[in-house]
C-alpha cells in the first residue's frame, strides 16, 4: 500500500524551500530575460502604479548590473494624478530609459476620439495603445495584470499572442506548459507578457515593503477633495467633476489602483506606512478593482470585451 | 456554502505572509464530481473570495433565474463558459493560509480537454483527483491518474467526495482508495493519499469530519499545507539553462560577462567545475550573483547570473552542468506526446522543438504508437495524433539537444513541439520512457518512507 498520510513539516523546514516571494520573483525574472533573449523589440507598459514600478524593479534587478534592455511606454489618458507623472518623469531619468507616450488626448483633439457621456477615459486608451505598438513595431508589450484581479484575466496566459488589430481571442490561447513560453508570431502580431500573473495584490505590497520600494503618495492615507459618484470617492479635478447634483467633501482617504481619474475610487483609510496598507489590505473584504474601479462594473464581461479590443 | 460571507477573518501578521511557501497545485475531476464546490470551499474559507466578487456572483445568478448562488460562477470566466455551463479553459486560483501559499491549476474535467489537465499537471507539485463516492473509480478517474502519473507530479490526493451522500460508510471510501491506490501504483504515481470528503457538507476539506471518526488522516487543506515541496537536491543533477548573456559595457563593469538563467534542477558552487553542452568545453564557477548579490550557492528554482572563470563560447541555449554530471547529446529524441493543437500531427512533419531555451528544427520520424487513457492499450503506427491523443513519437532533430529523461527532470526532460509556419504550439513533449518502471518505484519508495494507515 503506499497510501501515505504522515503530516510532517518538511515543506517549510526544508534550508532548500525558497519563500513564496522568492519563488514569484524569480519567476518574475525568468520572464523577463525569457522576453530579452527572443524578441527584437520589447517595452514595458507603465503607468506610474504600484505594479508597474514592481515591474520596473524586477527587470532591473534581472539585468544586474547592465542596463534593461527595454523602453517604457506610458498611455496617457490626460486625467493623470501629477504625482504620478512627476514620479514617472523621475524614475525615467535615473535608470536612463526612454520613455514612449500615447496620448488620449491627442487623439481627441485630432477627432479620432470622441468623449465619452460618462468623462471616462478608460476604454479609449485601446486605440492610443494598439497604434503605438503597431508604429513603433513593438513585438512584446509587458503588462502588469495579475491573475488575481479579475475572473477574465484568471485566464490569461504569461505569454498572450495578439493578432494585428491587438484582439485577444480568449478561445484560442496557447496552452501554457512547464516553464517553456512559446513566443512565435508572424510579422505584425505581437505577444502581451504578464510576469506578474500568478502575484496578487497582497504578494504586490509585501515585495514592496521587504525591497522598500518608494511608490507615488496617493498609495498612502492624505487628505484630499473627494466627491461620490456610483458608491465611490473620486478625486475633483478638471477632467469633468463634480457635477452640479455631486459634493466635494475633504476626507482621509488613499488609492489601491492607479488608473485614470475619471473612474479610479480611493478609499477611506488612515495607512500611511506600508506595513498598515498591508494589515489593511489582509483585512479588506473587498477586491482591488471591486473597490476601486467603475469601468469593471460597467457589465459581468467588461473586462473580457475590453481585452478581447486589445486593452490589457 | 454555510459560512456567513461577511464573517471577519483574523488578518495574518506581516511576519506569517512573507516567510510562507509557495505550493501549486491542480484539480481533476469529472463534470458532477463537485470540483467547483470543492475549489469554492477552499477559495471561501481562506478567505480568497470576497464580498463583492460574491455580490457579482449573487446577482448574476439571480438574474439567471437561480435559487442559490451558482459558485461555479467564481470561477468560470469567460462569456462562452458562462452561456454553457461548462469550464473551456485552465484558470488560476490563488488563496494563502498562515502557512503557505497556494496557486491552483484549476483544470476542466470535460474529456476533449484532456490537453488543459497536462497543462495544469505540468507545473503542479501535487494533483487532487476528485471521484464521486456514488460512482467510484471511474473512466475518467483513470484518465486523470494517468495524466498525473505521465506528467510525473510528486503528489496525488484523491478526494473521495458526496461521502454524506454514502452516508460515510467506511468501507464505500476504502473499496475506492485501494482500486485507485492499485491503479495509480502500478502507473508510478510516487505518492497517493486518499481522503474522504463532502465538499457541500465541508467534511474533510478545511475542517475534520465528525461524521467520518474511522478516519484518522488529514483534511485537504490540513495536507496541502504540509506536503514537502522541495525534492532532494543532492540527488539531482545541476542544469542551468542560459537564457540571456549579461554584458553590462560599462565603465564601472567593462568585463563582466554572466550567464543568466533559472536553474532548473539541483544546486551551483562557487569553484565547481562545469561544462557547457553542446560544445562541451570546461571551465569553473567563478561567481554567482542572485539578482544582483554574490552567493557561493545556488539552487532550484533561483534565478541567477553564472560567471565564469575562461572566457569561452556560451550563448543563449546553452546547458551548463557540473562537469562529471552531464547529459548525452542527441539527435533522436524518443518521447511521449501530448497533442493539445487542433491541426494533426503526423509522420514526416517538420517542426520546431523547444527545449529549454534552445529552439531547434526537427522532423517526425515515426509515431510508433498512440495510448489509450481508458485501459492504457497501445495502438500501434496511428500515423498521425489529434488534439488530446497521447502518444509516443521518435524525432531527429538539425542539432543535438541535452535533453535528460523527463524521469530525472521535468524541467529539462520536457520539450514542446511547435508549428513553424504560424507558432502555433502542437504537442507536449515528455523525454524517455512514458510510465515509471518498478525499479523508479522501488527507489522513490525509499525516499518517501511508507507509514500506512487504518481506514
Amino acid at each position: 500500500m503506499t497510501t501515505v498520510a504522515t503530516v510532517t513539516d518538511e515543506g517549510t523546514d526544508s534550508p532548500y524551500a525558497l519563500s513564496h516571494l522568492d519563488a514569484l520573483e524569480s519567476e518574475a525574472v525568468h520572464i523577463f530575460r525569457e522576453v530579452a533573449g527572443e524578441f527584437e523589440n520589447p517595452v514595458i507598459l507603465f503607468s506610474g502604479g504600484k505594479d508597474s514600478i514592481l515591474m520596473l524593479h524586477l527587470a532591473l534587478k534581472a539585468f544586474a548590473p547592465a542596463a534593461i534592455p527595454f523602453s517604457l511606454l506610458h498611455v496617457d489618458t490626460g486625467h493623470n494624478f501629477p504625482e504620478v507623472l512627476e514620479y514617472r518623469d523621475r524614475v525615467v531619468a535615473e535608470h536612463g530609459l526612454r520613455l514612449h507616450v500615447a496620448s488620449v488626448q491627442d487623439y481627441i483633439d485630432r477627432g479620432v476620439l470622441k468623449e465619452r457621456p460618462d468623462g471616462t477615459r478608460n476604454p479609449l486608451q485601446t486605440l492610443p495603445l494598439t497604434e503605438k505598438i503597431q508604429s513603433e513595431r513593438f513585438d512584446a508589450v509587458f503588462g502588469g495584470g495579475r491573475r488575481d484581479e479579475e475572473k477574465a484575466r484568471a485566464k490569461e496566459r504569461v505569454f498572450s499572442l495578439r493578432d494585428e488589430f491587438s484582439q485577444w481571442d480568449p478561445r484560442r490561447q496557447r496552452p501554457e506548459l512547464w516553464q517553456l513560453y512559446n513566443g512565435r508570431h508572424a510579422p505584425g502580431e505581437h505577444v502581451r507578457v504578464f510576469p506578474l500573473s500568478n502575484w496578487t495584490e497582497l504578494d504586490v505590497w509585501q515585495y514592496i515593503a521587504r525591497e522598500d520600494i518608494e511608490l507615488p503618495g496617493i498609495y498612502f492615507a492624505h487628505e484630499r477633495d473627494v466627491f461620490q459618484r456610483s458608491g465611490m470617492w473620486l478625486t475633483a479635478g478638471e477632467w469633468g467633476g463634480p457635477k452640479e447634483s455631486e459634493t466635494v467633501e475633504k476626507r482621509l482617504v488613499r488609492y489601491r489602483t492607479v488608473g485614470d481619474m475619471s473612474c479610479t475610487g480611493a478609499v477611506d483609510s488612515d495607512a500611511t506606512t506600508l506595513d498598515a496598507v498591508i494589515t489593511e489590505i489582509a483585512a479588506s473584504r473587498l477586491t482591488e478593482r471591486g473597490a476601486t474601479r467603475a469601468d469593471d462594473k460597467m457589465s459581468e464581461a467588461a473586462m473580457e470585451d475590453r481585452k478581447r479590443e486589445g486593452y490589457f | 456554502m454555510s459560512n456567513s460571507t461577511t464573517e471577519p477573518v483574523k488578518p495574518l501578521s506581516t511576519e506569517q505572509l512573507s516567510a510562507t511557501t509557495l505550493l501549486r497545485f491542480a484539480t481533476a475531476g469529472s463534470v458532477d464530481d463537485g470540483k467547483s464546490t470543492l475549489v469554492g470551499r477552499l477559495l471561501h474559507d481562506s478567505k480568497s473570495v470576497l464580498t463583492d466578487q460574491l455580490e457579482a456572483v449573487e446577482r448574476a445568478s439571480a438574474s439567471r433565474g437561480a435559487d442559490a448562488p451558482d459558485l461555479a460562477l467564481l470561477t468560470d470566466g469567460l462569456r462562452a463558459e458562462r452561456e454553457q455551463g461548462i469550464t473551456i479553459d485552465v484558470a488560476y486560483r490563488y488563496f494563502a493560509t498562515a502557512r503557505r501559499r497556494f496557486i491552483l491549476a484549476d483544470t476542466p474535467g470535460h474529456v476533449q480537454y484532456t490537453r488543459n489537465m497536462v497543462t495544469g499537471a505540468s507545473t503542479a507539485d501535487l494533483a487532487v483527483v476528485l471521484v464521486d463516492a456514488r460512482n467510484g473509480v471511474i473512466e475518467q478517474t483513470r484518465r486523470h491518474a494517468a495524466v498525473a502519473a505521465l506528467l510525473r507530479v510528486p503528489h496525488v490526493v484523491l478526494a473521495v467526495n458526496k461521502m454524506d451522500l454514502v452516508a460515510y460508510d467506511e468501507t464505500v471510501f476504502a473499496k475506492i482508495a485501494e482500486e485507485f491506490t492499485a491503479y495509480a501504483g502500478e502507473l508510478g504515481v510516487p505518492e497517493i493519499t486518499a481522503i474522504p470528503i463532502s465538499a457541500l457538507a465541508g467534511d474533510n476539506v478545511v475542517e475534520p469530519s465528525s461524521n467520518m471518526d474511522w478516519y484518522g488522516g488529514p483534511t485537504v487543506l490540513e495536507h496541502l499545507e504540509t506536503v514537502p515541496v522541495s525534492h532532494d537536491l543532492a540527488t539531482c543533477h545541476a542544469r542551468l539553462p542560459v537564457q540571456y548573456v549579461i554584458r553590462p559595457q560599462t565603465a564601472e563593469h567593462p568585463d563582466y560577462r554572466g550567464y543568466a538563467g533559472q536553474i532548473a534542477a539541483g544546486a551551483f558552487r562557487v569553484g565547481e567545475p562545469v561544462t557547457v553542452l553542446p560544445s562541451g568545453r570546461t571551465s569553473k564557477v567563478a561567481g554567482i550573483d542572485l539578482l544582483g548579490q554574490p552567493v557561493d550557492v545556488a539552487w532550484t528554482p533561483q534565478s541567477v547570473t553564472l560567471l565564469l572563470e575562461d572566457d569561452i563560447d556560451v550563448s543563449r541555449g546553452d546547458l551548463i552542468v557540473p562537469s562529471g554530471d552531464a547529459p548525452a547529446t542527441t539527435q533522436d529524441v524518443e518521447a511521449t506526446v501530448c497533442h493539445v493543437a487542433d491541426t494533426e500531427l503526423s509522420v514526416g512533419q517538420r517542426v520546431l522543438l523547444k527545449h529549454t531555451t534552445r529552439t531547434v528544427k526537427a522532423i517526425v520520424k515515426e509515431i510508433p504508437s498512440r495510448l489509450t487513457l481508458d485501459d492504457l492499450s497501445q495502438h500501434p503506427e496511428p500515423g498521425r495524433l489529434v488534439a488530446n491523443d497521447i502518444g509516443r513519437v521518435r524525432i531527429r532533430t538539425a542539432e543535438p539537444l541535452a535533453l535528460d529523461s523527463y524521469a530525472d527532470s521535468r524541467r529539462t526532460g520536457s520539450f514542446l513541439l511547435i508549428d513553424p509556419s504560424d507558432g502555433t504550439t502542437l504537442a507536449a513533449g515528455m523525454a524517455g520512457d512514458a510510465f515509471a518502471t518498478p525499479a523508479d518505484q522501488a527507489a522513490a519508495g525509499a525516499a518517501t518512507e511508507d507509514e500506512g494507515w487504518d481506514f
